[in-house]
């Protein structure tokens, strides 16, 4: 053994599961709050972070996607594989749920396969003893070559021992041999690829020949990708169809099926020899199954599912709007009292206005909406750990798919009328980057509770009779569009690929309180930072616009924003509200929906109260009605944007939405105030 | 021996089928193998969505829900 030196080289520990295996609460319970979320370059997966300290070392965590397997086929599983081959971490901690570890396992052969350390982490252990399952783990350890540490994440239990074992595996040395074992005619034909493998010293760098030949053979699409660039591809391919073709005949199936068969099959002798199940307290009825039969009935279901929708909503606004309301007194008081300070401080009254109206005003006007969308991030992260999430896609997937669309992205859209930003945060449970993608564009069409305030304000002017229809009419209007949108960019924009509906129902599991909080935290703060700085940036810059040039009155048609307002003003004219005014509230309205009104009363110098009087006199029905289709459909505001920045890690897609819901917004009012027009509505 | 043949949509809650053949196309077959539908697996309908549609099915101690469009191409016999 060598001598330890006084400083030690961090070790890196990945973690790696299925999905709903307790992966998370396990890296949470592991890091704690020294934890941290971003993406993983260049692609839409979310990566976490975190540190750890044990036995006087430094442990990195990285916690890796959910996979079933690490076949490179989602972006999920190509982070994963990876991540595992190239940055060769120092030990893979894969964690399994006790109570399914069949399925489990297939993920780790793989990860075996690979050659990586793994220590396997049997979580869930309290609920497979309840469930009577009995599990040799000396024996499953034996048979796969590596630990099997029980734990129960959810109560911090086996956690010590788990990072114990871990650090000991971290000093192994790599590539332990695990072999599968595929039959004779399989094993002949590996060995032959390996054989020519072994000459390319190319191919040789990116894994072991055993399992470059078992990938390449079985079909796998990024390793062919990678032999198609060596230089003898021509012979490993011409090979490798003679082999398959070979294989296939014999066994009657394509090889891809052959090779999960064998998997399984392999996987199957260990469950046999180290697993005991007592299927009779089993296959009764579990406890999962029987509240199934009333969430998932044929009559009882979709009551229920929107009752549930709605208990969000009111849950999210009861304790929200207060928060929300708390948070506009105090920024004002804030405001009043900075600005008394820097009068008192002789500060020069533009630096000032930039503090108080720009800052602390802007800001403050985003930040107001921070309650509701931290409370809407808290109800998704209990529905998704409750399991409760997988059912409401189940349910509704029938539907969306109609409409084109995919049963998980029902919760992402309803959650968009309260608020866009989770909306499209919540959008991260869909696997196929396409419908993701569709689902993140089409969101802001939801109508988010910032625009009532609009549609308030011009329908108590012009519609009172018939408030509560004009305003419902808006809300189908979004929903008729984002489906509409939905089928023309499936159409259009992404041709070809298919999404499926293979989806885990995992048992319903109490969530517990602290991980959900952990959830909504990581979330909204993670949000925070990423869209605060163009939140930040937007409203210096509306700011500036809004001041400059010195000393005119803010926001008036003078100051830039002004003339920018009145520059653009024609644009609208079709659209019947062609005046700077409008133009100026829709400009402030990027920053945030409901900004809109406090705008009109700036610039109409009137204030919230005469502010209605004011409209009456200076639109008319028409405009007011083209302008609330204006409103409900162009630019989603400087958070939504920061969302889609993020979640699509993409500048292309987010300014792509920009434009497009701009164009649309544009073409709609256009065609409304056209229309009503003609029909004499004027 | 009298061996029923039948596509898993075509089975009704309670029903258990031995996987025969997977003769599902595309991304989604592999996505169905990972998760244990292979020849020789037994698969129990536990239910269908309220609308009719998705299924789902009960399979190596877990629950999986299939479009029936998806089953449609899963091939078991009655058991």
């Amino acid at each position: 053994m060598s001598i330890t030196n006084m400083k030690e080289k961090e070790i890196v520990l990945s973690i790696a599961g299925n999905p709903n295996c307790g992966k998370t609460v396990l890296f949470n319970s592991l890091t704690g709050a020294r934890q941290h979320v971003g993406n993983w370059p260049g692609v839409t997966v979310e990566k976490k972070e975190g540190s750890l300290v044990s036995e006087n070392k430094q442990i990195k965590v990285i916690d890796l996607p959910g996979t079933y397997s690490l076949g490179a086929y989602s972006e999920d599983e190509a982070v994963a594989r990876d991540y595992i081959l190239f940055e060769k971490p120092d030990v893979v901690v894969n964690v399994i749920d006790a109570t399914n570890i069949e399925r489990n396992l297939y993920l780790t052969c793989q990860l075996l396969e690979m050659g990586a350390k793994v220590i396997i982490a049997l979580n869930m252990y309290d609920e497979a003893k309840s469930k009577r399952i009995e599990i040799d783990l000396r024996k499953m350890a034996t048979l796969l070559g590596v630990p099997v540490m029980p734990t129960v994440a959810t109560k911090n239990q086996g956690l010590e021992e788990l990072v114990q074992q871990a650090i000991k595996t971290s000093s192994l040395n790599e590539n332990k041999s695990f072999v599968i074992k595929y039959g004779s005619d399989f094993e002949e034909a590996i060995s032959l690829l390996q054989t020519e493998i072994m000459k390319e010293t190319e191919l040789m760098k990116v894994g072991s020949s055993r399992w470059l030949a078992i990938k390449f053979l079985e079909g796998d699409q990024t390793i062919r990708g990678i032999f198609e660039k060596s230089v003898a591809s021509t012979q490993l391919e011409k090979l490798r169809n003679s082999l398959v073709k070979k294989l296939e005949t014999l066994w009657g199936d394509d090889i891809e099926a052959i090779f999960a068969e064998r998997r399984y099959g392999y996987i199957s002798g260990i469950v046999k020899e180290s697993v005991r199940r007592h299927l009779s307290a089993e296959e009764k009825q579990s406890i999962t199954d029987k509240i199934d039969k009333v969430i998932t009935n044929r009559f009882l279901g979709i009551p229920i599912f929107f009752l549930a929708m709605w208990a969000i909503f009111q849950f999210t606004f009861t304790l929200g709007n207060p928060m929300a309301d708390g948070i506009e007194v105090f920024v004002g008081w804030l405001g009043k009292i900075i600005n008394v300070g820097l009068h008192a401080a002789g500060a020069p009254e533009l630096f000032n206005s930039l503090i108080v109206d720009g800052i602390i005003g802007g800001v403050g006007s985003v930040i107001v909406f921070m309650p509701n969308i931290f409370l809407l991030f808290f109800a998704i992260s209990l529905l998704e750990d409750s399991g409760y999430m997988a059912r409401a896609a189940y349910i509704t997937d029938r539907f969306m798919h109609t409409l084109g669309l995919h049963g998980k992205s029902f919760i992402p859209m309803i959650i968009g009328f309260g608020c866009n930003v989770p909306g499209i945060l919540a959008t991260r449970t869909l696997e196929n980057k396409r419908d993701r993608l569709i689902t993140i564009l089409i969101n802001p069409l939801m109508s988010c509770s910032a625009r009532l305030p609009v549609y308030i304000l011009f329908t108590g002017a012009f519609f009172s009779a018939n408030q509560g229809l004009v305003i419902f009419a808006l809300y189908i209007l979004g929903i008729v569009l984002a489906i509409g949108m939905g089928v023309i960019f499936k159409k259009l924009v992404f041709k070809g690929e298919t999404s499926h509906f293979v989806m885990e129902l995992p048992p319903y599991r109490v969530p517990t309180l602290k991980s959900t909080f952990i959830h909504m935290w990581d979330r909204g703060s993670s949000f925070i930072r990423k869209a605060g700085t163009i939140i930040i940036a937007v409203v210096i810059l509306v700011w500036v616009l809004s001041s400059l040039p010195a000393g005119v009155e803010y926001a008036s048609k003078g100051s830039l924003l002004g003339h920018i307002g009145t520059l653009i003003a024609p644009v609208f004219k079709p659209a019947g509200f062609g005046t700077w005014e409008a133009s100026v509230a829709l400009l402030f309205g990027i920053v945030a929906k409901e900004v809109v009104v406090g705008t009109l009363g700036t610039v109409y110098g009137a204030g919230e109260e005469g502010l209605s009087a004011m409209i009456a006199k200076t639109w008319t029905p028409l405009s007011a009605f083209s302008f609330m289709v204006m409103t409900l459909i162009y630019i989603p505001c400087i958070a939504a944007i920061g969302a889609i920045k993020r979640e699509t890690n993409s500048w292309g897609w987010t300014v792509f939405a920009i434009v497009y819901s701009l164009v649309l917004g544009w073409v709609m009012s256009v065609i409304v105030y056209q229309i009503g027009s003609i029909l004499g509505f004027a | 021996m009298n061996v029923i043949k039948k596509a898993l949509s075509e089975l009704k809650v309670g029903e258990k089928g031995k996987v025969v053949k997977v003769a599902s196309k595309g991304t989604v077959r592999r996505r169905i193998m990972e998760m244990g539908i292979i020849t020789g697996t037994e698969i129990l309908v536990k239910g269908f969505a309220p609308l009719g549609d998705p299924m789902e099915l009960g399979i190596k101690g877990y629950s999986l829900s299939l479009r029936k469009a998806e089953a449609a191409d899963i091939i078991v016999e009655l058991i």
